[in-house]
């Protein structure tokens, strides 16, 4: 089981030590060290890294390094799904998750830290019930507390916590009652030089919100249910109905939570809403190149992309860039070489393009490498794969909540080969 | 604690605060507590006293903490006020209580094992499995395996079928950590049948889509593991591969440290079921920001899992990553695709030119890593692609790395006759001698020796600095006795040299980098932890290697029962599945008798084998007038079920078990001659005899006896058809009349070109023996090592291949006991029946041999044996494309070891 945790910073600090069983000495971080040195980039340090008489498990998020230290063989995915909960925790918590947020609010990273964890078992690690048991800090909290000298910890056992239906906490009441569902939808896709997909698939997730009073019981049915043959549920929902109607029924958690994800895989033919018109050309033995790229439109349904952000990591033979966008802001860092162009909406009828040239290193051959364009956007009341909710009903309940749906479609790890 | 400062200073004044009804006070004080305790175990004992009372505090919440923060004071003193708390706590009430209790138990385990035994805390824990809240049973579970981890011989998680069935009804309730150690439990349990395996399948099924990734992959590592058992004709069977495909290409969609431990999962799962992920190949392609990790662990996989169908859309990928910027990782694509060339043959050429393109952008180290592998193309497919040499020969220059030079050697010096410049390029790389390292050395005095041999005028002074640069200027043994082998050989026999040194190259396979299926096997248990992201058994690495149980697959049902009782094997069960292997006769009358003889049942025996022995075609249309006559037919069905019965009961135990045999050692072992035929039987006639290999041919030795009192003459004998086509490949030939009270010795050649129709037992072969006075029917069993060939030899590489290549459901295991030899003792007398031993290998002390062996009609059976230097009970597995013969080659092997 888990032994302890360490926290550390990008400039290699250890800002934080918890130990849940006996203490284990700060220095088996030097091995984590010693492969953090090795790796180029801070993604790149391997997540498993075994020590004479541990096991250091990592990962790396916000820039900070969640390293935990285990003793025996357990389970390397059930820590790593357990570092990522907590940082998803202080998220949840704090609003950021960072060093200056963690250090300044200690007192409650520990309690929920001990709270989470037992002896290396994990104990209580659903966000609902966590802020029961310890409440989280706000402004007007802090005050109330050293005028009052109450405290942050609540003093009754969660009521959720062990009944049927350990996500939902029991008494809940609002004055509105509303439930609203977010398809988002994100597209994986790499696309070769000639413009061809050569793997697309889409990673959705069906996020809730719901604030009802009692304890209601949902159904929600959709027009093409066959779409989701890779499904991941939250516990809620009650697999059984599922499997026998295609319809997903549950008693909701409180608040927000995540109902569902899936996954349009590969095989299945996934549409494309964006092309991209690329054209980089290095000489050898000239100091110039060209640089040109244009976005647009392919299968949107008619709506509109918008936000769209093209990243492009350029080689290092790239000394600068001079160019112009038709539209949008860009920016080329030549330290780093990476091109950003904060492209916005697209107007299908003047498509935006970037031109101009670079000025590679003198007397250089031509880079080796082809730079490779990453691309962001956004679709607003689209799901790119067809999903459709057919309708949704509450049973158990008298009142008669709001209900709202909303579909969004994103760019994920979507990128372009040149 | 906190920033590294020691405050265990103001201990005192802490433990004042323990009282206070501020929770949060009261948390941290216990925070406190934890750490400095062991610093102050004096100071400690103050606060047992409110340990104590909290305990029973009526406020569940509070009882939880406080028996939750005794259980991680490490203070011997402390822990011994602990016990009556805790064994009120885990009856509490409440199940918060409970369950924070049972996880109690186990951190006091840790401390003080005696004493939680002691106590009996650990039966307390068992009863909690039986909890009717999924939270307890969890943590029960959780805290009974930490415990059995540490006690590897405890037997504390005792799984029947009814504590599992509570643990899968508690696993649908439970949360997600309390579900991942519920299916980390269920995996350790071995199912009766295939019928509970495939219950339990249905019911953990459901897990696989569990957002936690952790819970899919125990979910995954269950299914994997019980889907073993179950037979693959089921329809259940393939559902279930279906629906293994989807969670796992969902674990590549999440975090990249997720990513990775489910990659090397995935790639020990691509090895063992390729069918699962076959139609997936285009999730494992690599993003260019991925991490350096994750992008290795896809190519790997990516190769594993390239075949014809998708080869040219691997290429065209790999072909881009070798453009990439991570110089890790394009020496790594160029490796693969010189993989792929290896695996399918039929890319091979696209592989070459694609090699080619890449040399041709002169990047260093995309051009040697090229030239690396193609060296390894070149071994797989000679006298193919060797017109691309001279675009390898251009780039001689640019090479740096040992690797790559010595692969262009060893090119150079294969390939001597073609290149015209070949000495001239060699003598380039032979000025830096001494600077070298010793891989290139080593193949520099090779290839010049090679090329001296394809054109010994013009490189003799080549040849003969190279030698004495070896022997005499280098301090490098290995290659100080290359170099003198080298010298020797030239100079004594230079046609032997030849023979030697330009020897035909046994040809590489795809297999080089396959895990050894047993560790395979193995790892597979290991599914989700970290034996199966090092891909290596915990006892290689866990500290100490306590608490390590080797796990294996279970055996598929019907092998292990067939083992005990070879008879009554259900080889009428089997025989359906592969009807092709042993080629029956596809008359009415071998079908006829192969469903009488199915069901193995005692009773009946008699009344069938009669049946068979009067339709029986045995010795022509003669002898079947003899036998419609009511008098001929009423002697043999009177004597084929004595003669009969006796070795199907106890025949076997009969031929085998007499101890003290003239085996000789030097050709095949043979049994001693029991009597087949008693002279009751037979008016007179008796027969015993045995069977006997030498030298590549089977011979039956016989002696017949005469007890009746008149002269015997007219000897002939013929065999029933049987299923490896003995038949004499002689006549019998007693040459004087045989007068009474005298015996004579035959030793009767056979041949396996006879007739074949299947028979049961498989070794069975039925004999008619006509003389003078009547014909007389018998039937015996023969061992099946008299068929085992002389060429029985596999190439390991073809053996690896072929090991993986046969169905597991077709491996068979069983027990040789009570078997005291040695590991090259066994193997030895074993190559002496003509069972070939392959390879050796020594896996934490236990001796693993590989062995393989032929049968007369071609049918290869591969075997390996464990062997443990304490454990006179050997293991054997066998695997053979025709299951049914294994448990005669077991019996062939206990025959042999134990004579």
């Amino acid at each position: 089981m888990i032994h302890s945790l360490f926290l550390i910073n990008a400039s290699g600090d250890i800002f934080l030590e918890k130990h849940w069983k006996s203490v284990v000495s700060r220095s088996v971080c030097d091995y984590f060290f010693e492969a953090q040195e090795r790796a180029s980039e801070a993604e790149n340090v391997p997540p498993v890294i075994p020590t004479p008489h541990h096991y250091l498990l990592s990962v790396y998020r916000h820039k900070i390094f969640f390293v935990a230290v285990i003793q025996s063989e357990v389970p390397p995915l059930f820590v790593i799904e357990f570092l990522h909960r907590v940082v998803d925790t202080f998220q949840d918590y704090f609003g950021v998750c960072s060093e200056v947020m963690i250090k300044d609010n200690v007192v409650v990273v520990y309690e929920v830290l001990e709270e989470m964890l037992d002896n290396g078992f994990p104990l209580a690690t659903e966000s609902n019930i966590l802020k029961e048991l310890i409440k989280p800090p706000t402004i007007l909290r802090t005050v109330v507390n050293t005028i009052t000298g109450s405290t942050n910890v609540g003093d009754q056992l969660p009521t959720g916590q062990l009944s049927v239906v350990p996500w939902r906490r029991t008494g809940v009441k609002y004055t509105n009652n509303e439930a609203y569902f977010d398809v988002i939808e994100e597209i994986d896709a790499i696309i070769d030089k000639s413009g061809s997909t050569i793997t697309a698939e889409i990673q959705g997730v069906i996020d809730a919100c719901v604030k009802l009073t009692g304890m209601p019981d949902l159904t929600l049915s959709f027009m093409n249910p066959r779409l989701l043959d890779d499904v991941s549920f939250h516990p809620c929902v009650r697999f059984k109905r599922w499997e026998s109607e295609r319809i997903l029924s549950f008693i909701p958690p409180d608040g927000n939570f995540r109902l569902l994800s899936y996954h349009v895989s590969a095989q299945n033919l996934v549409a494309i809403p964006v092309y991209v018109k690329h054209n980089i050309s290095f000489r050898d033995g000239s100091s110039l190149g060209r640089f040109e790229i244009t976005v647009g439109p392919k299968q949107t349904m008619g709506k509109t992309i918008e936000g769209v952000m093209v990243a492009s990591q350029m080689p290092k033979g790239v000394l600068n860039m001079s160019l112009t966008p038709s539209q949008g802001t860009h920016i080329f860092d030549p330290v780093t070489k990476l091109l950003s162009w904060d492209v916005g909406k697209i107007n299908p009828q003047k498509l935006p393009s970037l031109k101009g040239t670079m000025s590679l290193q003198a007397g250089a051959s031509k880079p080796d490498e082809n730079p490779t364009i990453n691309l962001q956007f956004k679709i607003q009341q689209l799901a790119i794969s067809g999903l459709k909710v057919n309708r949704l009903d509450m049973y158990g309940e008298k009142y008669k909540p709001f209900k709202g749906i909303k579909y969004m479609t994103k760019a994920g790890k979507f990128q372009v080969r040149t | 604690m906190t920033v590294g400062k020691d405050v265990s200073a103001l201990f005192p004044d802490v433990v004042n605060c323990m009282q206070t009804d501020n929770l949060e006070l009261k948390k941290l004080v216990y925070l406190y507590l934890m750490n400095y305790a062991k610093s102050q175990p004096d100071m400690a004992i103050m606060a047992v006293n409110t340990f104590v009372k909290d305990c029973e505090d009526p406020n569940p919440l509070i009882r939880a903490l406080a028996v939750r923060t005794m259980g991680c004071i490490r203070v011997d003193k402390i822990t011994e006020y602990l016990c009556e708390p805790l064994r009120k706590c885990l009856k509490d009430e409440d199940p918060y209580v409970r369950k924070t209790a049972a996880v109690c138990v186990a951190k006091l385990h840790d401390i003080n094992a005696q004493l939680v035994e002691d106590q009996g805390f650990l039966d307390t824990l068992k009863d909690l499995i039986s909890d009717s809240n999924p939270m307890v049973v969890a943590n029960a579970v959780a805290a009974l395996s930490e415990i059995a981890e540490s006690h590897p011989s405890s037997n504390l998680l005792d799984l029947n079928p009814q504590s599992i069935n509570k643990l899968l009804t508690a696993l649908n309730e439970c949360t997600e950590w309390g579900q991942i150690f519920i299916l980390d439990c269920l995996a350790n349990y071995m199912p009766k049948d295939d019928r509970e395996a495939q219950s339990i399948c249905e019911r953990v099924t459901p897990r696989l889509s569990h957002a936690n990734s952790a819970v899919v992959l125990s979910a995954v590592k269950v299914l994997m593991k019980f889907m073993e058992m179950l037979s693959k004709d089921l329809d259940y069977y393939g559902t279930l591969l279906k629906k293994l495909a989807p969670p796992l290409v969902t674990l590549l969609s999440a975090e990249p440290e997720l990513q990775y431990v489910a990659l090397r999962n995935i790639n020990l799962i691509v090895q063992k079921r390729p069918e699962i992920l076959k139609h997936e190949m285009k999730v494992f392609f690599v993003k260019y920001n991925d991490p350096i990790y994750v992008k290795l662990e896809k190519l790997d996989i990516m190769i594993r899992l390239a075949s014809q169908a998708n080869i040219a859309q691997v290429l065209a990928e790999l072909k881009e990553y070798a453009t990439e910027v991570d110089v890790d990782f394009v020496r790594k694509a160029v490796r693969a695709i010189g993989r792929c060339a290896i695996k399918v043959e039929q890319s091979a050429e696209r592989c070459v030119s694609t090699l080619l393109d890449l040399i041709q952008t002169k990047v260093n180290y995309v051009v040697q890593e090229a030239i690396v592998v193609i060296k390894d193309i070149f071994r797989k497919y000679p006298n193919k692609y060797e017109s691309v040499i001279a675009t390898l020969c251009e780039n001689l220059d640019s090479l740096d790395e040992p690797e790559a030079r010595a692969a262009m050697i060893w090119i150079v010096g294969e390939y001597a006759e073609r290149i015209d410049n070949a000495d001239e390029l060699l003598e380039s790389f032979l000025e830096g001698f001494h600077d070298e390292s010793t891989q290139v050395q080593l193949q520099l005095l090779t290839a010049i020796v090679k090329l001296f041999l394809k054109k010994p005028t013009e490189t003799q002074e080549l040849v003969q600095q190279v030698l004495s640069l070896a022997t005499q200027d280098s301090d490098n043994p290995d290659l100080r006795d290359r170099g003198y082998i080298y010298w020797r050989l030239l100079s004594t026999d230079p046609v032997a040299a030849k023979e030697v040194v330009l020897a035909e190259k046994p040809l590489i396979s795809e297999e080089t980098d396959l895990i050894e299926p047993t560790l395979l096997d193995e790892l597979i248990c290991y599914i989700g932890t970290l034996a199966s992201v090092y891909h290596k058994p915990p006892s290689a690495f866990v500290e100490g290697s306590r608490g390590v149980v080797h796990k294996s697959l279970p055996p598929r049902t019907g092998s292990s029962e067939s083992a005990e009782s070879p008879d009554t094997a259900p080889s009428g069960v089997q025989a359906p599945e592969q009807p092709a292997v042993i080629p029956t006769q596809g008359d009415l009358l071998g079908d006829l008798l192969n469903l009488d003889l199915g069901p193995p049942v005692s009773g009946p025996p008699m009344a069938t084998s009669s049946v068979q022995m009067g339709a029986v075609d045995l010795l022509g249309g003669g002898l079947d007038s003899l036998m419609g006559g009511g008098g001929g037919f009423a002697a043999p069905s009177a004597a084929a079920p004595a003669t009969l019965g006796a070795p199907l009961s106890s025949g076997l135990g009969d031929l085998f078990d007499l101890t003290g045999g003239v085996g000789t050692l030097s050709g095949s072992y043979v049994a001693p001659k029991t009597v087949w035929l008693p002279a009751m039987k037979a008016k007179g006639l008796e027969i015993s005899g045995t069977f006997s290999r030498q030298v590549g041919s089977i011979s039956m030795d016989l002696v017949l006896t005469n007890k009746a009192l008149q002269v015997m003459s007219d000897f002939a004998i013929q065999f029933n058809r049987n299923s490896f086509g003995l038949a004499p490949a002689a006549p019998l030939q007693v040459h004087a009349p045989l007068a009474p009270n005298q015996s004579v010795e035959i030793s009767l050649p056979l041949n396996t070109v006879g007739s074949v129709m299947k028979m049961d037992p498989l070794n069975n072969l039925q004999v008619a023996v006509k003389n003078n006075i009547d014909v007389f029917y018998f039937s015996t069993l023969y061992p099946l090592h008299i068929l085992f060939v002389e060429d029985g030899k596999m190439e390991r590489q073809m053996f690896l291949a072929t090991w993986k290549d046969i169905p597991n459901e077709n491996e068979a295991q069983f027990q040789i006991k009570d078997c005291s030899l040695n590991a090259d003792a066994v193997s030895s007398k074993l190559q002496g029946s003509n069972i070939f031993t392959i390879a050796k290998r020594n896996v934490e002390g236990q001796d693993m041999l590989y062995q393989s062996l032929k049968l007369t009609n071609g049918i290869w059976v591969l075997a390996e044996l464990r062997i443990q230097p304490s454990n006179p009970s050997f293991t054997l597995s066998l695997k053979c494309r025709a299951p049914e013969v294994a448990p005669y080659v077991f019996q062939a092997y206990e025959t042999v070891l134990k004579n």
